[in-house]
């Protein structure tokens, strides 16, 4: 037992944060991260590993994975539509250490998987955990765990050299938003507005004081998602982000122009990217 | 005990969880006298149980949910406010009937019938729906959201948010709209807003999703009236709080009238608001048994069931780790069941520790066994019972018939007491019962709608 542990905790040291390197190589250029969403099996396993390639190609720096689940309670309908159908047509979770083996295998990119718990669970967190390292995974983003319940993923994440990303909201109290912090690892994801997952026309003023109370609670990377959608959007939260999330859009993307079309949006985003002042 | 060990959590993976439940080493077996309280526990952890799985977004409303909760409990004139509600707007306390004609079919044990019912609205959903429409006033919120199944919870909620003078919006399944369309006139009549969802199996669990949706979206304005003892922290405790009054009434009425302590409380569990309510008045009784009916929908053996303790694995789900209806992906299963307010795939995660720890005996009884206990209690009794608490008749028969057995040839069956909670009527249910038991005209009007499974 202490024999593993001993190298789990130096495997783990060995590995230094996949998500942080990819944001600090960013960074490096002036630039914030780029961080898109791919829901797995959507259209087919497939094609989002082609999706990931063409998001890495055409200048996201991480790419978050997303596992179909039954009750997506954090998503709009553009996302729940594509999960519903790739688990309509059969998706399996373990089909997500596939996507993830296929696009970390061909691009540089750090890939997350983002999960809801319960797929975990039925799993075995540890079993999960391994299983994400060995296909190249970064880590995993979690919408609906929260630090207070995550002590199996605490340790599993240590074992395995893994990021944990946990989400900050703008109701998140003072002593939650330093507690989130110091328990994540690569990124904090800082959730842009009350709601959920969906393209919306402007980016909430909010977003910005959510980012703020993170980087005041120490972080040293924090990332904003939902209802980011277009390059507009992009820069005004590169402006004082270390990373934009896109997602709705993406799946929107890849349900109507296939590859193509992600790839093509990717490269429109991506110029919303350079810090003006840089 | 019939349920299988499944997957049941390796113990002691969340000792800390434990202590603060117990306050104690509680042995996992048999609680004796002497022995640390079972009731009041306040969560957020019910053994491996409990806990909130939820976003962050929602957690600071769940903290001044609780915080809001704790100190109305303190608070004699919140105490006062709910004491006169149950007993002037609610009807309470509800009675305790002896079913002396029901009886003579369950082995001839006497069974006493706690009369749910007999509430406004018709069941034990208004227990809860009124402590928590006062919470959402004493948190300044101006909302009040809900989902149902069949309908009940969502009528129930639209009844205290008119009384209270909130505005009501009801997330209700499309399926479920469909099928029970004169509910949905019936939230209409008292001034909520029925949201028909059309995601996922557009049933109940749906229904929950996109009330979640709605709270996140809302949260300043909203509070989220949960109808049953399930989801995060504080509301399995909370909903509980609020129907422990079932409990405590039906243990000072059945001592009233008899003189002593029942050998067996009954009750169906869906989500399991009403069995806990009652159960709670008696978990500190060694003597007495308690049973939790699951719907066995079809059969467990067909897959078609909502035996969510019977067969389920613990996950989570809408907020709380319990005992779930999933697959080997973790995803959800649909469950079956012929009454809608026990079709849900989940359970309140109280029941879960109380199952692991053998206090209460969970089992299935399937659609026929509930609707042979509907019609014998129709018959005997002159009392339509929903088809919800049809299930915790049939278990009581099961439960009564036992007892004889055990009291032997020279033993007294007339000695051993029962106690079944009635936890709502069967008027919603006539159409259904009737296309059941082919009491219609095959080309009336009224055996298309049964059909459907509307409730009239």
């Amino acid at each position: 037992m202490s024999t593993i542990h001993d190298g789990a905790n130096q495997a783990a040291a060995q590995h230094a944060s996949k998500s942080a390197a990819a944001i600090d190589r960013a960074r490096a250029q002036g630039r914030a991260a780029l961080i898109g969403y791919l829901p797995a099996g959507y259209p087919s396993v497939e094609d989002t590993i082609a999706a990931g390639i063409a998001l890495a190609e055409n200048g996201a720096d991480l790419i978050e994975i997303g596992i179909p689940y039954s009750d997506p309670v954090m998503d709009g309908q553009v996302i729940q539509a594509a999960t519903t159908e790739a688990l309509a047509k059969g998706f399996h979770v373990r089909q997500v250490f596939d996507v993830v083996r296929g696009i970390t295998s061909k691009t540089d990119a750090a890939v997350l998987v983002m999960t809801y718990w319960n797929p975990v669970v039925r799993m075995g967190v540890d079993e999960f955990s391994r299983s994400l390292a060995e296909a190249g995974g970064a880590g995993l983003i979690t919408p609906d765990l929260i630090p207070d319940e995550a002590s199996e993923w605490m340790a599993a994440s240590d074992k395995y050299g893994l990021d944990r990303v946990f989400l900050v909201a703008p109701s998140s109290s003072p002593e939650r938003m330093k507690r989130t912090v110091e328990a994540s690892r690569g990124f904090v994801y800082a959730v842009s507005i009350m709601g959920v997952t969906g393209a919306r026309t402007s980016v909430s003023s909010a977003a910005k004081d959510v980012v703020a109370a993170a980087h005041a609670a120490g972080a040293e990377r924090v990332c904003v998602g939902l209802g980011v959608s277009n390059a507009d959007h992009v820069r005004e939260i590169a402006e004082y982000a270390d990373g934009v999330i896109v997602g709705t859009a993406l799946v929107a993307a890849i349900r109507d122009g296939g590859v193509d079309a992600v790839a093509a949006l990717t490269k429109d985003l991506s110029t919303g990217l350079t810090k003006e002042e840089a | 005990m019939v349920r299988l060990m499944v997957d049941a959590p390796a113990t002691g993976s969340d000792e800390s969880a434990v202590d603060a439940f117990l306050q104690g080493d509680r042995p996992q077996e048999h609680p004796t006298q002497g022995e640390p309280s079972l009731r009041h526990a306040p969560g957020p952890y019910f053994g491996n149980y409990g806990g909130r799985w939820m976003p962050e977004s929602l957690i600071a409303a769940l903290d001044e949910l609780e915080d809001t909760f704790e100190k109305a409990k303190a608070d004699p004139e919140f105490t006062a406010q709910i004491a006169d509600l149950n007993k002037n707007y609610s009807g309470r306390p509800s009675l305790l009937t002896e079913a002396k004609r029901f009886a003579e079919h369950a082995g001839g044990v006497r069974i006493f019938l706690k009369r749910e019912d007999l509430n406004h609205t018709g069941s034990h959903k208004i227990n809860n729906v009124l402590g928590q429409a006062l919470l959402a006033k004493r948190m300044g919120k101006t909302r009040v959201i809900a989902e149902t199944g069949a309908g009940q919870h969502g009528v129930a909620s639209a009844t205290a948010a008119a009384l209270l003078g909130l505005e009501c919006v009801v997330y209700m399944g499309a399926e479920d709209c469909r099928r029970q369309s004169l509910n949905v006139a019936r939230m209409e009549l008292l001034g909520a807003t029925v949201i028909p969802v059309t995601n996922g199996s557009q049933t109940l669990k749906d229904a929950i999703n996109e009330a979640l949706r709605d709270w996140v979206a809302n949260v300043g304005t909203t509070h989220y009236l949960l109808g049953t003892a399930a989801g995060a922290h504080p509301f399995p405790a909370m909903v509980r709080y609020f129907h422990e009054v079932i409990g405590e009434e039906a243990r000072a009425q059945i001592l009233d009238q008899t003189g002593r302590l029942p050998d067996a409380v009954c009750a169906c569990i869906g989500g399991g608001s009403n069995a806990i309510g009652i159960f709670h008045g008696f978990l500190d009784d060694p003597s007495v048994k308690i049973y939790g009916f699951e719907a066995g929908g079809e059969g467990v053996e067909t897959g078609r069931h909502a035996a969510t303790i019977t067969l389920g694995k613990p996950g989570v789900l809408h907020g709380a780790r319990s005992y779930l209806m999933q697959d080997d992906d973790g995803q959800t299963i649909e469950s079956h069941s012929i009454s809608a307010g026990l079709d849900y795939p989940g359970v309140g995660p109280e029941h879960s520790y109380l199952a692991d720890i053998g206090r209460v005996s969970y089992e299935p009884i399937t659609d026929s066994e509930a609707m042979e206990a509907f019609r014998l209690l129709c018959r005997t009794e002159g009392i339509i019972p929903a088809i919800e608490s049809a299930h915790a008749l049939a278990g009581a028969i099961k439960v009564g018939q036992r007892l004889a057995a055990e009291a032997g040839p020279e033993g007294k069956a007339t000695d051993k007491i029962v106690i079944v909670n009635l936890s709502g009527r069967g008027d919603k249910d006539v159409a259904t019962a009737a296309e059941w038991f082919d009491l219609l005209d095959k080309d009336s009007p009224e055996a298309e709608i049964a059909k459907e499974g509307e409730q009239l």
